[in-house]
């Protein structure tokens, strides 16, 4: 669950604990497309996802997305997060290790509210970045 | 391709249930473990009124209600030149487990890179429940590739 964050602590450049999603399987693919809806076979099939002109099936961008929500939340309550984006930038593939991570680049004071700007990434086991964006979220 | 004429069209309006088994099955396909997600009481005593709907779930909302596929149906683009280029989600009030949200899809933008060889599709959905209380913006960018030697 969530812990305390002290808004008075936090200083531009802290990271926020990050998370490591391991081996990234065909089946964890298959059980997303059915509970997101996004049944594209992009996601799915090999011979599809070629016919697109792709290598082969690509992890779907909204599950990596669905990892950095983890970290979020991990850090502080979801009820706590005012808006988020995300840009795929590069695709990632069965087998990859992907590690989410979140860094306070900005703090904020909107509306009586004490609110950090974080820079978020999920990057493959190369380093390489698949997903870069940034989060506001409120510290209450 | 899609046409710059696009740009502005709105899709009919949509309704789509939150379901609680489903809620259930994303959390678990995507590793998630806390119990907000599974567990009403839990949830409740967090400060949550009902099931929250995790961060990424008002886009399954839009899916399940047929959204970003029925643009490139209308627009005549097959699904597998089509990815994710961007997802941005902002809040206003919480979904959850037996709300029933409304919304519909606009197109805001349409832009090419790469001399046509990608083709950015930028729209926009405001999502409101059952209260018509406004609870949540959705904006998503499509990218599609184009093999441009074939076009030419």
């Amino acid at each position: 669950m969530s812990n305390i964050v002290d808004y008075a602590n936090l200083n531009v450049g802290d990271a926020i604990p990050n998370m490591v999603k391991e081996n990234i399987s065909r089946t964890q693919l298959a059980l997303f497309a059915g509970a997101s809806g996004d049944h594209n076979p992009i996601h799915l099939d090999d011979e599809e996802a070629k016919s697109g002109g792709l290598p082969g099936v690509i992890v779907h961008g909204m599950l990596t997305m669905a990892f950095l929500g983890q970290v979020l939340t991990g850090w502080v309550p979801q009820n706590q997060l005012r808006g988020w984006n995300a840009r795929f930038v590069s695709m990632a593939f069965p087998g990859d290790t992907i590690t989410c991570k979140g860094v306070v680049a900005e703090k904020i004071s909107e509306n009586g509210e004490n609110q950090v700007k974080l820079d978020i990434s999920a990057e493959n086991q190369k380093g390489d970045n698949i997903l870069i964006g940034t989060a506001v979220v409120a510290i209450t | 391709m899609a046409d710059a004429d696009y740009i502005g069209k709105e899709y009919p309006s949509f309704s789509v249930d939150v379901e609680k088994g489903r809620i259930k099955m994303f959390a678990a396909s995507i590793g998630e473990e806390n119990p907000i997600y599974f567990d009403e009481e839990t949830a409740k005593n967090n400060g949550y009124s009902g099931i929250p709907i995790p961060p990424t779930f008002a886009f399954t909302l839009t899916m399940e209600a047929g959204q970003s596929f029925n643009i490139l149906e209308d627009m005549g683009i097959p699904k597998t030149q089509a990815m994710h280029g961007e997802q941005g989600f902002t809040y206003y009030d919480h979904i959850y487990a037996g709300d029933t949200v409304t919304g519909s899809q606009r197109i805001t933008d349409i832009y090419e890179k790469k001399g046509g060889a990608l083709q950015f599709i930028e729209a926009v959905i405001e999502l409101r429940n059952q209260s018509d209380v406004h609870v949540a913006d959705l904006r998503s960018v499509i990218v599609v590739r184009h093999n441009v030697e074939e076009q030419s």
